[in-house]
């Protein structure tokens, strides 16, 4: 089991406590593709935030590959996220005043990779996006369907058993995110690299083969999609 | 090592406002730092430079008027000193201070002619030999007058390296003066050494013997001033005592109210040399206090620009951390572009600071101001020395240092997910 959650529950507590998740158990095995999805506030932010080890939770457990994830110091969460996870974020989180390369490079950088190697690594993913030509602009420079490509790659490049995704496209447009999702996917089927998408679209929670529902900080169902035929608009296909 | 170089020079580039403006600030702080102590220097300097060409343990008497009638005789009488005046300070009730007494006598606006060569305007000074102690004269040759000159009333002189320099065409073989005759007026004398005389001041005088002035001038008795030197004294309050007690000896030998401070000038070279330390010690500690000051601006405009560069960068610093930088990474990233750029611009500042003080130097340092009739520089020599500059600059980039470790820490501690969502 590469993902084991047990009761888990999360308060925010800015002046008054807000009780968001309210007992999570999940578990997600290697190799996985998996949705979750919900209606706004319902938490899946925050599941994934926990699942990533950016955020820590209150109550319940986590373990992620055998390990019990709690009350880790700063270094081994840091070490954890750059060895066994890759992030891929709505709004890119690209650092504006690096290249594309540069910025595919740098979870290697913490690895102490040297930049030579890293500079080939960088390359060698971002071609897989079809990005070479795209190397040495900045992000301003490029489309959101660019970026978020740019963003895999880096999420790729340290070979990560999951990638943690949340509303991966929901800053592109649906032909860009038709575009990004057949990446995922085949990063899924060909590679094996275990995905946990957050999204609020039914055609994008469709390429999973499991979608979680959330409601109210409660897993509601876990609706087994392997047939991909949940989606109202029919399969292989993305409406916004 | 290099990484981390190259990962800093990325983000000074391509932040080039945000480096600038901590720039500004760091180059600014040790640019005024360094033109303030300079020009402190240069103010010590030109008031006080000269403080230490004197023994500081003697004092001067010189004869006034009287202020005061006394003993039946009338104010306004103008006192004449005699060599009595000297025994009687020689007498052993004074001999727990006072070390030597002398005296001397001066005319000014003769000619001193050696061969063609001559000097218009030269002051004969007839001296006894301890004034080459008290007046810390600097032989170039030969020896300076001496007692057997004084007994024997011998007509030998002592010119200064500046006439020898120019009765040799310019040549400083001084030797070869030694036993020359010179002329002063119409007076012959035979030249037994050269002293170092003061370039930028009229300080060309020809030293003869006190005996053989007194007899050439027919002096008699009569003396013109009363040069002790004493030991012994610690405080300005001793010394103040000790001339209260000349004061008041002399007042008694001619016939003067004991509280009339007007029959004697007393110039007392230790207790001016105390207050001029005093001076000095102050205008020190007040540049010092501005300096730190000025420091201190410098470290307050680093921290806070340090301070605003953290909260900039929080979001990039938590998309660092989502990918998987430790807390080290983001304090070394911090703190190490923070020693970097003051360290560039503290170097920056410095030079130009330095460049700044010569520039002070070779226009208000060369100018004069006109005062009690007589010209002074306006600063000499108004430059600081190597190390208080580096040491200053050093300071600064350690202060900036400390400085940005705190917000580093700061920022270093904020979980990642806090970071990702500042904005
Ligand atoms: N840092 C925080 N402090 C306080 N409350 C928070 C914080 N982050 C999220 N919340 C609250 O927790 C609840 C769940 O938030 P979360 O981001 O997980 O929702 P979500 O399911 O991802 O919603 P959306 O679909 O809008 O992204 C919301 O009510 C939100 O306001
Ligand atoms: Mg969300």
């Amino acid at each position: 089991m590469l993902i084991e959650l047990k009761g888990v529950h999360k308060t925010y507590d800015n002046g008054q406590p807000l009780h968001v998740l309210k007992g999570i158990d999940l578990e997600i095995e290697k190799g996985e593709f998996v949705s979750i999805m919900g209606a706004s506030g319902s938490g899946k932010s925050t599941l994934l935030n926990i699942l990533g080890i950016l955020d820590n939770y209150d109550e319940g457990e986590y373990h992620l590959a055998g390990k019990l994830i709690k009350n880790l110091s700063e270094r081994e969460s840091a070490t954890y996220r750059n060895e066994m996870i890759g992030f891929v974020f709505q709004s890119f989180n690209l650092i504006g005043f690096k290249t594309a390369v540069e910025n595919v490079e740098l979870p290697l950088f913490y690895q102490g990779v040297s930049r030579h190697r890293r500079q080939e690594a960088a390359m060698a993913y971002l071609e897989k996006m079809g990005l070479t030509d795209w190397a040495s602009h900045y992000p301003n420079e490029m489309s959101g369907g660019q970026k978020q490509r740019v963003a895999i790659a880096r999420a790729l490049i340290t070979h990560p058993e999951i990638i943690l995704a949340d509303e991966p496209t929901g800053a592109l447009d649906s032909k860009t995110s038709v575009e990004v999702m057949d990446l995922l996917t085949r990063l899924n089927r060909e590679d094996g690299v275990t995905i946990i998408v957050v999204t609020h679209e039914s055609g994008v929670a469709n390429c999973a083969d499991k979608i979680v529902h959330i409601k109210d900080g409660l897993i509601e169902k876990i609706e087994d999609n392997r047939q991909h035929h949940s989606s109202v608009f029919g399969a292989d296909t993305i409406m916004k | 090592m290099r990484d981390l170089f190259i990962e800093i020079w990325e983000s000074i580039r391509r932040n080039k406002v945000r480096t600038c403006l901590t720039g500004l600030a760091v180059a600014w702080g040790i640019f005024m730092l360094i033109v303030l102590l300079g020009a402190g220097n240069g103010l010590l300097n030109a008031f006080m430079g000269d403080s230490d060409d004197f023994a500081t343990n003697t004092m001067n008497v010189f004869p006034g008027v009287t202020s005061k009638p006394y003993d039946g005789l009338k104010q306004g009488r103008r006192i004449r000193m005699t060599e009595q005046d000297m025994e009687m300070l020689r007498q052993p009730a004074f001999a727990d201070h006072v070390d030597k007494v002398s005296t001397q006598a001066t005319q000014g606006g003769y000619a001193m002619t050696y061969g063609r060569r001559y000097f218009r305007n030269i002051v004969l000074t007839g001296c006894m030999p301890d004034v080459e102690k008290v007046d810390r004269i600097q032989m170039h040759a030969g020896r300076f007058i001496n007692e057997r000159d004084m007994k024997s009333r011998r007509k030998v002189a002592v010119i200064t390296h500046l006439h020898a320099k120019n009765f040799l065409s310019g040549s400083t073989d001084y030797d070869r003066l030694l036993g020359k005759r010179i002329k002063v007026g119409n007076l012959s004398f035979v030249i037994v050494g050269i002293r170092h005389g003061a370039e930028n001041e009229d300080d060309r005088a020809v030293y003869i013997p006190y005996s053989t002035y007194k007899h050439l001038f027919s002096l008699g008795n009569r003396i013109d001033e009363l040069n002790i030197s004493f030991h012994d004294l610690e405080t300005e309050a001793e010394a103040q005592a000790f001339e209260d007690e000349i004061r008041a000896s002399l007042n008694a030998a001619h016939r003067v109210a004991p509280d009339d401070k007007r029959a004697f000038w007393i110039w007392n070279r230790f207790t001016q040399s105390i207050q001029m330390e005093k001076g000095r010690s102050l205008l020190i500690t007040a540049l010092w206090i501005i300096g730190l000051f000025t420091l201190v601006s410098g470290i307050v405009g680093v921290s806070n620009i340090m301070l605003i560069t953290v909260k900039e960068r929080t979001h990039e610093f938590g998309i660092r951390k989502a990918l998987g930088a430790r807390p080290g990474n983001i304090l070394k990233l911090i703190v190490t572009e923070s020693v970097l750029i003051t360290a560039f611009f503290g170097y920056i500042g410095m030079l130009l600071g330095m460049i700044a003080c010569k520039v002070l130097d070779l226009t208000v340092g060369q100018s004069k101001v006109e005062l009690f009739g007589e010209s002074f520089k306006m600063l000499e020599n108004p430059t600081v020395g190597l190390s208080t500059a580096v040491g200053a600059t050093v300071v600064l980039i350690i202060a900036g240092t400390v400085a940005g470790i705190f917000p580093a820490m700061k920022a270093a501690k904020v979980k990642p997910i806090e970071a990702l969502r500042a904005e």
